[in-house]
């Protein structure tokens, strides 16, 4: 009965996916306008329900009751299938990250390198959206979206080839347990508390942002100026679609970073090991996510010149130095003593601040000399 | 969501072709029903057509069978957000046309008024410049939730928060409240604090200088020839502020300096308002502090059928946007026979296509935004 | 250092975030309708009439001088002279309103039919829940409607109030002394053919 024993796991994983991804993402809707409103000296919305939980209810009920118009012009299949493009591959993502001990649903080899693939995937569905509406401005507004997120798959994954190497394995499940060990003090050694580890892991919150369109990089979906974007011809379940696929891809990536340099399900310390794998993933999930938010709340958006140029000429060389970082990180592992560690920290700090120092000063171009502000009297 | 038009024309020569938009009425960013109709050449701005008009009320021909006292609330309505300064610029220009004079208490209540009128403006204002580029409301809220204190003070002086119709010819409407001195006292006190913070939020912010720092350049020759007043003069190191020039009302009484930009840029003309709100509090310290008691109307001032004699007159003053003018031919009767007001904000929307050119779409939001527009005195 | 502006950003957004927990000055809603404002003594929304005792059309103070109706900008109140007279709180007969109106779909607020009104008739009101399913017909206040009495003049605004009717209590008791003086004083004699 293995067969049928395997079936019954794969549809209660499924499920347990599905059900536990859709409930954050009703609740993260909330908890960003509530989270935004208190940062903007205002409550979130509290009226629907208490402290206002029924309100993905209340906007649920009303994406799928709008009409859904479709341009007299529009390519019908397309316009019908980008939605779908876009979330079906998404949820597939979900299925190698380990969400606490032996709760991975799939334990793939090269896990990473199909998170990646399948989350590419999705971009297509960008451009099935602007090219299917007829529209010029849905057009343009969605090159500029594939522009950005192919510039940022490039530093996405860069980021995280240090992680690989030093695991030596693509597989999610062995990098998780690469990260069980512990040092002083019980704490765990996690890769975000090694110098390229720290480096990696902010490049890839920074690639995350752009790749989930969230400020300062939601060019694509917020007033880009005059073009309200790829998302302009949609209406009703098929924009709450857009919606939930993109929020879902947000969850996908810090998972992903929870993963690859949190320490996954492990505790930060090794004497709190007791509490439950899946609650630490939870914590972690939700401060990354309240990371995200309170990022959105503070920023402007970047023009897309800035952007790419953030990308190309910032974002990638930093990723190519945190390589050299992590070798040497690797060759110096057997330096164990304080003051030892203490020089190891030194050499990877210097390897990172000082290109990211030159780095940006290039990427600001020549600096005017500082303004002045004269007074008449 | 807007429906933009465009049309693709090839030109002659299979030059390339430039996509003609039309950022309409209804615009995402909130300045009002404003238009702009420009050509596009890839993502760079290759002309500008600015359309407006959207907002006319006939305000100018309404005060010609309005009397004199009449035509006061329609000046709130002008410039809605700076009401008293509307207020102020057309009674002083009234009182020049009847030769009233103006008693002390009332000049230093007009100056504490205007003051604080031009505190929200500017407020409002670096508010919404960061809305435009895409802080989701952020500082505006933070902006409004300063600007609520001062407007409840203007609501228990002069009745309502934003058209206030408080200056009368001759003086002012009602005198102070009792607690109206030590309520805006407090207020000037706490708002540098207010000021600090948003400071911390915003100017170092790179996201911010990389999208303001040398965009919408404007030269001081070109500032000067089409006519460009206020803040956005002051940016590119022109020096004239007609509180210094003129010395209208008891300005002269205060001690306070101009801050004077350096290259006339967005980010130039953001940081010349946070400037002046802070000289605006130095002004404000002065004038509580120095407010004689006293008549705050002068006694031969009549409300009722003010018939001044034929002539012409033009008061100006320095408003939050710029030289708010006010030009009135009067012929005997209790209308004027001309009422023409100058509009800041819609002379210096003058240059709006010599600074967006050769700067892509995005740019151009930013830019229109640094003008500070309000669509009630472009379109009266 | 680059990022530096942006951490400081952040830092700030954080504090307005905490703040809004335990600090009144960073979370400043005022859930209407559940937490009012209170009011303001000088807020204007429309005005109102005023009348004095109990019954409101005898008491009204209006003697419909038209000269609110001569001098609001927008010219929003309609009014018409009633050719009967009736007595006004010193005695004397004065003229009343038969029609008074104020549109208030068109009504700016702006105060100057109160300012110009000599007998402290028409006041300002502060009601602001004014809206209505009917566009025109409910917008236009007749003088049922508008007449309030002078207890609520003085709930509203109390300084002003309290002057007003500190002068028409003098007026009135100067009126009722120099009546009662008339009654007592002795008639003088009736001379024989003279001039009247």
């Amino acid at each position: 009965m293995s067969g049928l024993h395997q079936i019954l796991v794969w549809i209660g994983e499924i499920t347990g996916i599905i059900v536990v991804f859709g409930s954050c993402f009703a609740l993260t809707t909330i908890a960003e306008r509530k989270i935004l409103g208190r940062m903007q000296n205002r409550f979130g919305p509290n009226r629907v329900g208490p402290w206002g939980l029924l309100q993905p209810l209340a906007d649920g009920l009303k994406m799928i009751t709008k009409e859904d118009i479709v341009p007299f012009s529009a390519d019908k299949t397309l316009h019908f299938l980008a939605p779908l493009v876009l979330t079906v591959p998404i949820w597939l993502a979900f299925a190698v990250l380990p969400f606490g001990r032996n709760m991975s649903a799939i334990d793939l080899d090269a896990g990473i390198l199909f998170f990646f693939a399948i989350g590419s995937a999705s971009e297509l569905a960008v451009f099935m959206a602007g090219w299917s509406s007829q529209n010029k401005y849905s057009l343009v507004g969605a090159m500029r979206a594939i522009a950005q997120m192919i510039s940022y798959e490039v530093p996405l994954v860069l980021s995280t080839v240090p992680v690989l190497m030093l695991a030596g394995s693509l597989s999610l499940n062995d990098i998780v347990a690469a990260q069980g060990t512990h040092t002083y003090l019980g704490l765990a050694c996690w890769n975000v508390f090694t110098p390229w580890g720290l480096a990696g892991f902010l490049l890839f919150l920074i690639a995350a942002t752009a790749e989930s369109n969230r400020s300062p990089f939601d060019l694509p979906e917020g007033e880009s100026e005059i073009i309200a974007g790829f998302l302009t011809e949609y209406s009703g379940f098929k924009y709450a679609l857009f919606f939930l696929g993109e929020y879902l891809g947000l969850f996908a990536m810090t998972g992903m970073a929870v993963t690859l340099f949190l320490g996954g399900w492990h505790a930060p310390f090794s004497w709190l090991e007791w509490v439950p794998s899946w609650l630490w993933f939870g914590v972690k999930f939700g401060a990354l996510i309240f990371l995200f938010i309170w990022v959105r709340a503070t920023l402007p958006r970047l023009r897309l010149d800035q952007l790419l140029n953030f990308s190309w000429r910032f974002l990638v060389p930093l990723c190519l130095i945190n390589l050299l970082v992590a070798a040497v990180w690797f060759w110096t592992r057997g330096w164990n003593s304080v003051p030892a560690l203490l020089i190891r920290w030194l050499l990877g700090a210097a390897f990172i601040v000082l290109p990211w120092h030159w780095l940006g000063q290039a990427l600001r171009g020549p600096l005017p000399p500082p303004r002045k502000y004269t007074y008449a009297e | 969501m807007i429906a933009p038009s465009a049309t693709l024309e090839l030109g002659e020569s299979g030059e390339p072709q430039l996509l003609e938009v039309s950022l309409g009425p209804q615009h995402p960013s909130t300045h009002g029903v404003f238009r702009m109709d420009v050509s596009l050449d890839g993502e760079t701005v290759v002309k500008l057509k600015p359309v407006f008009g959207y907002l006319h009320r006939n305000h100018e021909k309404i005060a010609e069978k309005c009397s004199y006292l009449g035509s006061i609330p329609y000046t709130d309505r002008l410039d809605y957000i700076c009401s008293l300064t509307n207020n102020w610029a057309y009674a002083m220009t009234v009182e020049k046309l009847a030769g009233l004079g103006v008693p002390e208490r009332a000049e230093y209540i007009r100056v504490i008024l205007s003051e604080l009128t031009r505190l929200i403006n500017h407020s409002a204002l670096a508010g919404f410049l960061l809305q435009d580029m895409g802080a989701l409301g952020t500082p505006l809220m933070y902006a409004f939730r300063e600007r609520e204190k001062i407007l409840d003070l203007f609501e228990s002086l002069t009745g309502a928060r934003m058209m206030c119709n408080y200056m009368r010819f001759g003086g002012c409407r009602c005198d102070l409240p009792p607690g109206w001195i030590e309520q805006t006292k407090n207020l000037v006190a706490n708002f540098p604090k207010f000021l600090d913070e948003f400071e911390s939020l915003l100017t170092g912010n790179e996201i911010l200088r990389a999208r303001t720092e040398g965009v919408g350049v404007l030269t001081p020759q070109l500032a000067v020839n089409a006519g460009v007043t206020g803040p956005m003069l002051r940016a590119t190191g022109v020096n004239y502020d007609i509180r210094k020039v003129d010395q209208y009302g008891v300005y002269g009484r205060f001690k306070f300096r101009v801050p004077l930009g350096e290259r006339g840029d967005v980010f130039d003309r953001y940081m010349i308002r946070i400037l002046e709100m802070r000289e605006s509090l130095k002004i404000l310290e002065q004038a509580l502090r120095d407010i004689p008691a006293g008549p705050i109307i002068d006694p031969k001032a009549k409300l009722r059928n003010l018939r001044p004699k034929a002539g012409e007159a033009y008061g100006r003053i320095e408003g939050p946007k710029g030289e708010l003018g006010f030009y009135l031919i009067s012929d005997g009767g209790p209308n004027p026979y001309r009422y023409r007001i100058r509009p800041p904000s819609l002379i210096n929307l003058t240059i709006l296509e010599d600074m967006c050119l050769g700067r892509t779409i995005a740019d151009a939001v930013v830019i229109l935004g640094s003008v500070d527009i309000v669509l009630g005195e472009v379109d009266r | 250092m680059n990022g530096a502006g942006i951490i400081k950003g952040m830092i700030e957004t954080a504090r307005n975030f905490v703040g809004s927990y335990h600090d009144k000055a960073r979370l400043t809603t005022v859930q209407y309708p559940e937490e009012k404002l209170p009011p303001v003594e000088n807020a204007r929304t429309i005005p109102f009439l005023v009348f004095d005792g109990d019954e409101a059309m005898a008491g009204l103070r209006c003697t419909a001088c038209q000269i609110c109706e001569k001098e609001c900008p927008p010219q929003c109140i309609y009014i018409i002279k009633d050719p009967v007279k009736k007595p006004d709180y010193v005695g004397k007969m004065q003229i009343q309103p038969k029609v008074f109106d104020i549109d208030i779909s068109v009504c700016m607020s702006c105060g100057i039919c109160v300012e110009v009104c000599p007998f402290d008739a028409i006041k300002m009101d502060q009601v602001f829940e004014l809206s209505t399913k009917d566009r025109f017909g409910a917008l236009l206040l007749d003088k049922t409607q508008l007449a309030k009495p002078n207890d609520y003049f003085v709930k509203l605004h109390k300084t002003e109030a309290s002057e007003i009717d500190v002068r028409r209590d003098d007026e009135k008791r100067k009126a009722e002394a120099a009546a009662a003086a008339k009654a007592a004083a002795p008639k003088p004699p009736a001379a024989p053919g003279g001039a009247k």
